[in-house]
């Protein structure tokens, strides 16, 4: 039985005189891909950025696992349980590719001040997991060999893989890839979408913005549409990709 | 009442150098996004300048009439500050536009050591009495003294301000300024040279600091290598507070600066009940600052400048 | 050269090094006290510039007002290690008697008389631990500040720090204003005395200079510091803290508390700073505002910032480079100029300042990374890194 993991009901997001967010709702359930389309300026990455806490909506409820969430601190975001991409990229540059992704171990790991200077025990264990994990991370998602690069040199499709498996450590129960697959040729969209696979099958559940309309129809399980702000379809990638007003976003209303 | 009469002439005065500092300051981050950290010195090498024409006047025509030599001193002293400030965005901030933000701070930091330094090396170690051309006999002023270097000073920075503002509003020049401090990628596209706008903006921001530098020296009687640090925090604390990136901003957050520290240092020794006295005075600039930063970091007329992802 | 060759020859390096720095008072001594002087005040430039570093280096948070923290430090020992405090509750009996003799009675005669002189073992955590709290007040108003005015923040925190250093002794005598605090006492480790008598510490049959028996504690206290340091960089904390200096918003999506782990930067860098004045304090036995000016911060930003920003071997590269050349120059230059000039025309200040000038224009201009930065890793793979 799938329930929402991430229920969003009426979030609203104002810049000024333009209104980003109209009224979006959408739910999440539990194990799926869950896809998030739309055409340029649609208001996506001003959705991601108002669940995972960058952005303060103006209004709107959010509950995540059952409980409500005031997403307004990225941090507490990611200790709820939701662990993000971003579109940019936006890695640690100068750290190697291991401890951008033990970065993100962060958020369920607990030693401080006396942990690092002392190295007790229970500290040195916690690193040594720490350090495990992330290992296992970055073999997860294809690039083991890369633990030791600097995260800057890097080519970008390594880079990508690098933040999602940071995104990883986290723990997430919800992990949100903000245009995962940008500018990937066929084959790193090919493998991306078995990766993405790998993780829902993992456990994890998934909220993907992609432009690339066949990866979508073909990865996610649950589509919404956004355009201008509101939601104008939400459902399987049959039922939307014959919405008529799905087609009229993209296409143009005459081609619907 | 005198005293507060008193007290109020002394902040304006004190509050029109800062506000011709802080204009500098204020143009500088408009166009470059960049506080410009040795500003402060330009105003210092501006008045050991004056001071060492002034020498040479007093030399050789001492029986010219002081507001001439004064004047003759400024003149002097305009063009090297101008000079050292170009050097200055040439040597230090050209190279690092697009160096993250902490790069041309601390290469400044350095300029302005090298600066103080030279000036070390030029003119001693010891503060060097300015000359007083004019006369030294206070002027009764709306109840209050005033001498006459005080009024010259609000003089000239009351006619620098009026012929700042006529250039940034009515002049291609002043568009151009404007424009660049609004998208310069844009402005670029638009035929407007940036760097050379850049160098403008500089020289116009070194011209004011020249005067305030001159009338400064001129006001305490004393010039020396460091006496441009103390001066240029606070003229940066007056622009932010008046709200960086508005020319406006900087001449009432001089003004109001100048007005606050006088009545602060006047008052103080009252409200605290004799615990904190006038010597304490440099603090209130650094309290604006960090009030004005922690509660409304866009000042009173400008924009933001609080940390943006 | 193979690779074990290769590394038996930096380890010999590293041995021949460290027998250096051990045998260091003795070789100088013939050439008298001096030297190793200059060497004592460059171990206490180390460690503050180490502190600095947590902040800068680390935390990506550019902090002009460090000095501040060496004050405080300085100032705590001058309090609780010296004649001051009597000084402070006669001037408080003068002002608020009331008071004054409230407080006489809570210290008791003794201290009333003499000052309070506590042993060096409590002065040094008193300091980590109250410079650390004041770091973590002053960093608290900058926490939302975007890097310059962060830095023209912290600055303004520390010239308000040195004008209440200057001012505070009147009405109340806390820190005897610009003249300073006097006869502070020297280290004490058990029966023995670091001034030794006319400077020289006898230990049993052996007697060595004071300056050598400060130099070894300093060292001793360098290494602590840099091993602190360096488990810093090395944990889950110092990697939250270079996370929020290469990406901030990604660190808050991390997970990371931004907000706390700043002001544990500024405590953490600020409770270096404050054993480093207490040590300060002690060793030089006289302490006034001068020495902690904006000049001060600037020279261990410039450390910093010349030896390679974040990373631990070179900041103390910088640090012994800027600390020890002015000095050194001073002591080769100025006769060189008499005796080319027949007088001076650099002296030493000059020359130091053009020093820390250069030192940030040139190295921000050609070398932003430092002059020895951290290894970049970026085409060959490397093997498991060791680790102390």
């Amino acid at each position: 039985m799938t329930t929402a993991l991430l229920s969003v009901q009426g979030a609203s997001k104002r810049f000024g005189g333009l209104q980003a967010l109209a009224d979006v709702s959408l739910a999440v359930r539990r194990g799926q891909i869950h896809g998030l389309i739309g055409p340029n300026g649609a208001g996506k990455t001003t959705c991601f950025n108002v669940i995972t806490g960058l952005y303060q909506p103006d209004s709107g409820s959010f509950v995540l696992n059952g409980k409500p969430y005031s997403p307004s601190s990225p941090h507490r975001v990611a200790q709820a349980g939701i662990a993000r991409t971003f579109q940019n990229l936006r890695l640690f540059g100068e750290m190697t590719a291991l401890e951008n992704v033990m970065v993100g171990r962060h958020v369920r790991t607990r030693q401080g001040v006396f942990g690092a200077v002392l190295r007790h025990s229970a500290a040195r264990e916690e690193e040594r997991d720490i350090e495990q994990r992330a290992h296992e991370l970055l073999r997860l998602v294809g690039i083991a060999g890369l633990a030791q690069r600097t995260a800057r040199y890097l080519s970008y499709g390594d880079q990508r893989r690098v933040e999602i498996a940071r995104a990883l450590a986290t723990d997430p129960l919800l992990l949100a890839l903000d245009e995962p697959a940008a500018g990937m040729n066929a084959t790193e969209k090919s493998s991306l979408s078995d990766l993405l696979q790998q993780i829902r099958a993992m456990g994890t559940t998934i909220l993907l913005i992609e432009h690339d309309v066949k990866m979508v129809m073909s990865l996610c399980d649950q589509i919404t549409v956004l355009d201008y702000g509101r939601v104008i379809a939400d459902g399987t990638a049959d039922e939307v990709q014959r919405h008529p007003e799905v087609i009229a976003a993209y296409l143009g209303r005459d081609a619907a | 009442m005198d005293l507060l009469v008193q007290q109020l002439i002394n902040g304006l005065v004190l509050g029109s150098m800062y506000a011709l500092v802080a204009l500098g300051y204020t143009m500088v981050y408009g166009v470059l996004n960049l506080i410009n950290f040795a500003h402060g010195d330009v105003l210092m090498i501006g008045a050991l300048t004056a001071w060492s024409i002034l020498q040479l006047l007093q030399h050789w025509v001492p029986d010219w009439p002081g507001l001439i030599k004064l004047t003759i001193a400024i003149v002097g002293a305009i063009p090297v500050c101008v000079i050292v400030s170009l050097l200055i965005e040439r040597i230090a901030y050209r190279r690092l536009r697009n160096a993250p933000r902490l790069a041309p701070l601390i290469t400044a930091i350095g300029v302005s050591i090298l600066l103080q330094t030279l000036a070390m090396m030029l003119w001693g170690r010891d503060p060097l009495p300015f000359p007083q051309v004019l006369p030294v006999e206070p002027l009764h002023v709306a109840g209050g003294l005033m001498t006459p270097t005080q009024l010259l000073l609000l003089l000239l920075a009351f006619a620098s301000m009026v012929i700042l503002t006529l250039v940034v509003e009515r002049t291609r020049i002043g568009r151009a300024m404007r424009a660049v401090a609004e998208n310069p990628r844009v402005a670029a596209l638009m035929g407007v040279d940036a760097n050379r706008v850049i160098m403008l903006t500089f020289a116009m921001g070194a011209t004011l600091a020249a005067v305030a530098g001159v009338m400064w020296a001129a006001n305490y009687a004393s010039a020396q290598f460091a006496m441009g640090f103390v001066p240029g925090l606070k003229a940066f604390s007056a622009a932010v507070l008046g709200g960086i990136g508005n020319i406006y901003g900087a001449m009432l957050g001089g003004i109001l600066l100048g007005l606050i520290e006088s009545l602060g240092a006047g008052y103080i020794g009252d409200l605290t009940a004799g615990v904190l006295g006038s010597h304490y005075q440099d603090i209130f600039a650094f309290i604006v600052l960090i009030l004005v930063l922690t509660l409304r970091p866009s000042g009173l007329m400008g924009e933001r400048v609080a940390d943006r992802s | 050269m193979s690779a074990s060759n290769a590394r038996f020859s930096s380890r010999t390096q590293v041995a021949l090094l460290i027998i250096a720095i051990l045998v260091f008072p003795f070789v100088a001594a013939p050439f008298g006290n001096a030297w190793v002087r200059i060497a004592d005040v460059a171990l206490l430039y180390i460690m503050l510039a180490l502190g600095l570093n947590v902040v800068v280096g680390f935390a990506g948070l550019l902090d002009l007002g460090y000095v501040a923290f060496f004050a405080i430090g300085a100032y705590l020992a001058g309090l609780l290690a010296s004649p001051q405090l009597a000084a402070t509750i006669e001037s408080l009996q003068m002002d608020f008697p009331t008071a004054g003799i409230w407080v006489a009675e809570l210290f008791g005669p003794v201290i009333a008389a003499q000052g309070m002189h506590l042993s060096v073992w409590l002065i040094v955590p008193l300091a980590a631990l109250v410079a650390g709290i004041a770091g973590a007040l002053l960093g608290a108003p900058t926490l939302k500040l975007r890097g310059d005015y962060l830095a023209i923040v912290t600055l303004g925190f520390g010239e308000i720090i040195r004008i209440f250093m200057n001012n505070l002794n009147a009405p109340v005598n806390i820190t005897n204003g610009p003249q300073g605090i006097n006869l502070i006492d020297p280290i004490r480790i058990g029966p023995v005395s670091f001034a030794g008598e006319a400077g020289v510490v006898r230990l049993g049959e052996l007697a060595i200079p004071s300056v050598n028996a400060y130099y070894y504690l300093f060292l001793l206290l360098c290494v602590v510091t840099i091993i602190f340091s360096y488990r810093l960089q090395h944990s889950r904390l110092g990697r939250a803290w270079i996370a929020i200096r290469e990406d901030e918003v990604a660190a808050k999506a991390m997970g990371i508390h931004v907000r706390n782990m700043k002001l544990l930067a500024f405590a953490m860098g600020a409770s270096f700073g404050g054993v480093a004045g207490a040590m300060f304090g002690a060793f030089q036995g006289f302490i006034s505002p001068e020495s902690f000016t904006l000049t001060e911060s600037i020279a261990i930003l410039a450390m910093v910032v010349l030896g390679g920003i974040g990373h631990i071997p070179g900041v103390v590269l910088g640090a012994v480079l800027l600390a020890a050349l002015p000095e050194i120059l001073r002591h080769t230059v100025e006769p060189l100029q008499m005796t080319l000039f027949g007088q001076i025309w650099i002296d030493a200040e000059v020359l130091r300042q053009l020093l820390y000038g250069l030192a940030l224009v040139l190295i921000m201009l050609a070398r932003p990374a430092g002059l020895w930065p951290a290894p970049r890793k970026e085409q060959h793979l490397q093997t498991a890194e060791a680790a102390p």
